[in-house]
C-alpha cells in the first residue's frame, strides 16, 4: 500500500486509519472493509467502514472541501452544536501506479442516529415527518445562534436520534456552511429557512412520488411548517420584551419559558426606560441543554433534551417521594439513589444482544410509557420492574438494531460535476406515459 | 428580466474599520452577463451576496429593474442562485424535479407545464421530461439542474464560483455551456470569481474589485487594452503584465539602451515617477543585438507554437522579472542574455504613487 505520501490530517491520530486501503479508489473499496454500499448519489461518493470497532462514513472530495469541512466540522463541535465527529483527512492519496486519487474526508458514525428514510417501514407517518421538522427547525435555531450559515439545509443532510418521542437532528453535511463572526444577518436566515422549506418539500414530494408517504400528508405544508416553528422559537429566544417594573415577575416567567425549551440565559440585557417604569429585557447569550446539563450534573447520565426532561420528571417526582419520608435526605444524594436504584436497574436488564436496539435513556423513556400503557390496561400502578421485563420482551426484542443502522440518504444532489451513473443503484419504477400528468 | 443597480452600495462587518464594500456604483443592464473578478478577500462574493439578501447593505441601494431591493427578504428579490447544490430527488421526473418549486410557489399546473417544457427545449432535455434521474447522464442531470433555476423564470441569476470545484478540462467546457446558455436565455447574470481567465472568457462586461473597492468596469477588451490603473493591469491578463519602474530620460523611458518615447504631458502627469506595463506579447525580444534592456533568460516555456521567456533584469540596482512571448520555434535559452524592448503604441504608462493610468 502507497502510504508513503499521504498526508493525514486528524485531532485524534487513529493508527487504524492507515489501515484502510487508501491506494484503491473509494468505489472500489473490498466489500470486507465496507460496511454498506452506497444507494444513492451524492455530490461526492460517499461509504461506510470499519474502523477500530466504529463505523466510519468517508467521503472523497478536493482537498480544499475536505480541509474545510473538516475544520468547519471541529469548530461547530467546539461551539457545542449536534453535529457529526470529524475524525481526519486523508490527502496525497495515489494508486499503486502512482495515479492520483481524491482526498478523503473521513467522519465518525454517530451511534444510533438514522437518516429520515429509515425512520418509516412502508410509508413515512405523519406524525414522523412533524416531528423530523421540528428538530431540524430546533437544529437551525442553534446553528444560527453561533453564526452558522448552512446553505445546504435538508432532511438529507440531517441524522436524526430518538429523544423520547421527539427526535434530536445532527448536521451531517458542513460542505456549504460558513460561520459568521458578527453573527448571522436576517437574509441569511431566512435563506436558509426557504432552502429548508424547498429542500423538505421536495424530500416529501420524492417519497410520495414513490408511494412512500402517508397520502394525508401534504407535502408543502409540513415543509412550510418549518418556518414558523423556526421563528417562533427564534422569537423567543431572542427577542426583547417590555416589562412595566410592576411586573418584574414577568423576567423569571421568560427564563422559565427558555428553560421549558431547553435555553439556559447566560447572559441578559436589561435596561429601564420611560422614567424607570419599564425594563427591557433581552437574552444575549443562550446556551441550550437545560435539562440536558441539570440530569448530566445530577446522575452524570449523557441523554438528549427531551429524554433528560422525561428522566428528571421522574427523578423529581422520586425526589419528592423519598423526602417526606426522610426529610434530611439531600438532593445529590436522592438523585444518586435514583440513578442506582431506578435508572440502572431498567437500563442493566437489557441482555446483551439486545444492546444494540436503543441507546439506554431511550429505554428508559420508553419503559416509563410502557409502564403508563400497562398499568392503564390493567387498572393498576404495574411496578417498574415488571413493566421493564415485559417491555424488554415483548417490545425491545422485536426491534432492528439502530445502533449502526446505515444508508446514504436516496437523495441525489446535484452537483455541476457530470456523475459516473453505471455504478449508481437507484430504485426506478416504470416511467409514466405523459410527465404533464406529474408535474 | 432586468436591469440591477449597485447606488453606493457598502457593506461595513461589525467590528471592523475598512468596509468589505465601499461604496460601489455599478449599473448592470438588463440581458447582460457581468463578471466580478478580483483576488481573495476583494469583496466579489461579499457583493454578490449583498444582490441576493445575504448580507446586509449598510449604506446606499441596491435595484432590481426600478424596484429597490436593499430590504427586501431573498426569496421575494425574484432571483436565482445558480449551481447551489440542487437536489434531483430519485423517484420523481425530470419534469417533475424541474417543476416541484413551482409547485411549492402554487403556480396553477398548466403554466407549470408550459414553463418546464419551455426550458426542456432551451436545454434538450425534452425527450427525457417523463424520465427518471437514473436513466440521464452526468451532463443531463446537470441541465436538469439548470431547468430547476431556468423554470423560476427568475429576473437575475447569481452564480459565486460555480465552477471553483471542477478540474481545468471540465472547467473549460462548462464555463462555454454557462455562456451560451446565458446569451440563449437573454437573463441578467452576476457571475462571481476569482479566475480572471474565466472573467475575460464569459463576461459581456467584468468588473474589477479589490479592497472593496471597484476598480474598472469594462468589456473584457477594454479592460486589457486599456486598464485604468495598475492594479486591473497586473490582474487581467495571463502571464500578467510586465510592469516596471525604468529610468525617465528627457523624452521618454528607458529600457536599457532603448529610449520609448513618452509624451511630455504624461511625463508631467506622473509627478512622482512612473510605471511602465508592456504585455508578454508586445515585448520584442532581440538575442543578438543590443537594443534594449539586458534580460537574464531563466527558463523558456513551450507551448508549441508559441512560447513565454521569464527572465530576470537589473535596473538601477534591484532585481526586476520579464516575461515576454517568443516564437515556440526559435527562441533563446535558459542562461542567455537578450535585450528586450516595447512596441511602442502598446506601452501603458501608471502614475507610480497613485497606480493609476497617465
Amino acid at each position: 500500500m502507497a502510504t508513503t505520501d499521504l498526508r493525514i490530517t486528524s485531532a485524534m491520530m487513529d493508527a487504524t486509519l492507515l489501515d484502510l486501503p487508501w491506494d484503491l479508489p473509494l468505489d472500489e473499496w473490498p466489500d470486507d472493509t465496507v460496511v454498506s454500499l452506497p444507494k444513492g448519489i451524492s455530490r461526492h461518493l460517499v461509504r461506510f467502514a470499519r474502523l477500530g470497532g466504529r463505523v466510519v462514513a468517508i467521503k472523497e472530495t478536493t482537498e480544499e472541501m475536505a480541509t474545510g469541512e473538516y475544520r468547519m466540522l471541529r469548530r461547530l463541535q467546539r461551539l457545542d452544536v449536534p453535529c457529526v465527529e470529524p475524525v481526519a483527512v486523508i490527502a496525497g492519496r495515489a494508486t499503486v501506479l502512482g495515479e492520483p486519487l481524491p482526498t478523503a474526508l473521513v467522519t465518525r458514525h454517530l451511534r444510533f442516529s438514522l437518516p429520515y428514510r429509515a425512520l418509516y417501514s412502508s410509508a413515512l407517518k405523519r406524525s414522523t415527518a412533524q416531528r423530523l421538522v421540528d428538530a431540524l427547525a430546533g437544529l437551525l435555531v442553534r446553528l444560527h445562534l453561533v453564526g452558522f450559515y448552512w446553505g445546504d439545509v435538508s432532511l438529507s443532510n440531517t441524522l436524526f436520534r430518538r429523544d423520547a418521542g421527539a427526535f434530536a437532528a445532527y448536521l451531517v453535511d458542513a460542505e456549504t456552511g460558513t460561520i459568521e463572526a458578527g453573527g448571522l444577518s436576517d437574509g441569511r436566515r431566512e435563506d436558509d429557512l426557504e432552502v429548508a422549506r424547498v429542500n423538505i418539500a421536495g424530500e416529501l414530494l420524492d417519497l410520495a412520488a414513490g408511494d412512500r408517504l402517508d397520502p394525508s400528508i401534504d407535502p408543502v405544508a409540513v415543509a412550510g411548517s418549518i418556518v414558523e416553528q423556526y421563528r417562533e422559537l427564534w422569537h423567543t429566544i431572542t427577542s426583547d420584551e417590555l416589562v412595566p417594573s410592576t411586573e418584574r415577575w414577568r423576567i423569571n416567567a421568560r427564563l422559565e419559558r427558555l428553560n421549558a425549551l431547553g435555553y439556559d440565559i447566560e447572559e441578559l440585557s436589561m435596561s429601564t426606560g420611560d422614567g424607570g417604569t419599564t425594563v427591557r429585557i433581552q437574552p444575549k447569550v443562550v446556551d441550550p441543554g437545560h435539562h440536558h446539563r441539570r440530569l448530566n450534573s445530577l446522575t452524570g447520565i449523557d441523554a438528549e433534551e427531551n429524554q433528560a426532561r422525561r428522566m428528571l420528571n421522574d427523578l423529581d417526582q422520586y425526589v419528592a417521594h423519598e423526602r417526606e419520608v426522610r426529610p434530611a435526605a439531600g438532593d445529590d444524594a436522592l438523585a444518586n439513589e435514583w440513578f442506582e436504584q431506578v435508572y440502572l436497574p431498567i437500563v442493566q436488564a437489557v441482555p446483551r444482544d439486545l444492546a444494540g436496539k436503543l441507546e439506554p435513556p431511550e429505554v428508559f423513556h420508553e419503559v416509563l410509557e410502557h409502564r403508563w400503557y400497562l398499568s392503564e390496561r390493567e387498572r393498576r400502578e404495574v411496578p417498574l420492574a415488571e413493566a421493564a421485563t415485559a417491555y424488554i420482551e415483548t417490545q425491545l426484542a422485536h426491534r432492528r438494531d439502530e445502533a449502526a443502522l446505515l444508508g446514504v440518504p436516496v437523495t441525489v444532489t446535484m452537483p455541476i460535476v457530470p456523475i459516473e451513473t453505471g455504478a449508481i443503484d437507484l430504485s426506478d419504477e416504470d416511467d409514466d406515459p405523459d410527465w404533464r400528468d406529474k408535474v | 428580466m432586468a436591469s440591477v443597480t449597485f447606488d453606493k452600495a457598502t457593506r461595513l462587518y461589525p467590528g471592523a474599520t475598512t468596509p468589505a464594500v465601499d461604496a460601489i456604483d455599478l449599473e448592470i443592464a438588463d440581458g447582460e452577463f457581468l463578471v466580478l473578478v478580483g483576488p481573495s478577500g476583494c469583496g466579489k462574493s461579499t457583493t454578490l451576496r449583498m444582490l441576493a439578501g445575504l448580507e446586509e447593505v449598510n449604506d446606499g441601494r441596491i435595484l432590481i429593474g426600478d424596484r429597490e431591493v436593499t430590504d427586501v427578504p431573498p426569496k421575494d428579490r425574484d432571483i436565482a442562485m445558480v449551481f447551489q447544490n440542487y437536489a434531483l430527488y430519485p423517484h420523481m421526473t425530470v419534469a417533475e424535479n424541474m417543476g416541484f418549486a413551482l409547485k411549492i410557489a402554487g403556480v396553477a399546473k398548466e403554466e407549470r407545464a408550459k414553463r418546464v417544457e419551455e426550458a426542456a427545449k432551451l436545454l434538450d432535455l425534452e425527450p427525457y421530461l417523463g424520465r427518471k434521474p437514473k436513466a440521464l447522464s452526468g451532463g443531463q442531470r446537470q441541465r436538469v439542474a439548470m431547468g430547476r433555476a431556468i423554470v423560476r423564470q427568475p429576473q437575475v441569476f447569481l452564480m459565486d464560483e460555480p465552477l471553483s470545484n471542477l478540474d481545468a478540462k471540465l472547467r473549460v467546457q462548462t464555463r462555454t455551456q454557462i455562456a451560451s446558455l446565458q446569451r440563449r436565455l437573454g437573463v441578467t447574470t452576476v457571475y462571481v470569481t476569482h479566475d480572471q481567465t474565466e472573467a475575460l472568457t464569459m463576461g459581456d462586461r467584468i468588473a474589477v474589485l479589490k479592497d472593496g473597492v471597484l476598480q474598472q468596469v469594462g468589456t473584457p477588451r477594454e479592460l486589457y487594452a486599456n486598464p485604468q490603473n495598475v492594479f486591473v493591469a497586473g490582474f487581467i491578463g495571463s502571464p500578467a503584465m510586465n510592469l516596471l519602474e525604468l529610468p525617465v530620460s528627457e523624452g521618454g523611458v528607458r529600457f536599457g539602451q532603448h529610449l520609448t518615447p513618452v509624451s511630455r504631458e504624461q511625463l508631467s502627469a506622473a509627478g512622482s515617477g512612473l510605471i511602465v506595463g508592456v504585455r508578454p506579447e508586445d515585448v520584442s525580444v532581440d538575442a543578438d543585438g543590443t537594443d534594449g534592456l539586458p534580460v537574464v533568460v531563466d527558463l523558456v516555456e513551450e507551448l508549441g507554437a508559441d512560447g513565454y521567456l521569464y527572465g530576470h533584469a537589473d535596473v538601477e540596482g534591484k532585481r526586476v522579472d520579464i516575461v515576454a512571448r517568443v516564437d515556440g520555434r526559435a527562441h533563446a535559452s535558459a542562461g542567455d542574455t537578450v535585450h528586450i524592448s516595447p512596441a511602442q503604441e502598446h506601452v501603458h504608462l501608471f502614475d507610480k504613487e497613485s497606480g493609476k493610468r497617465v
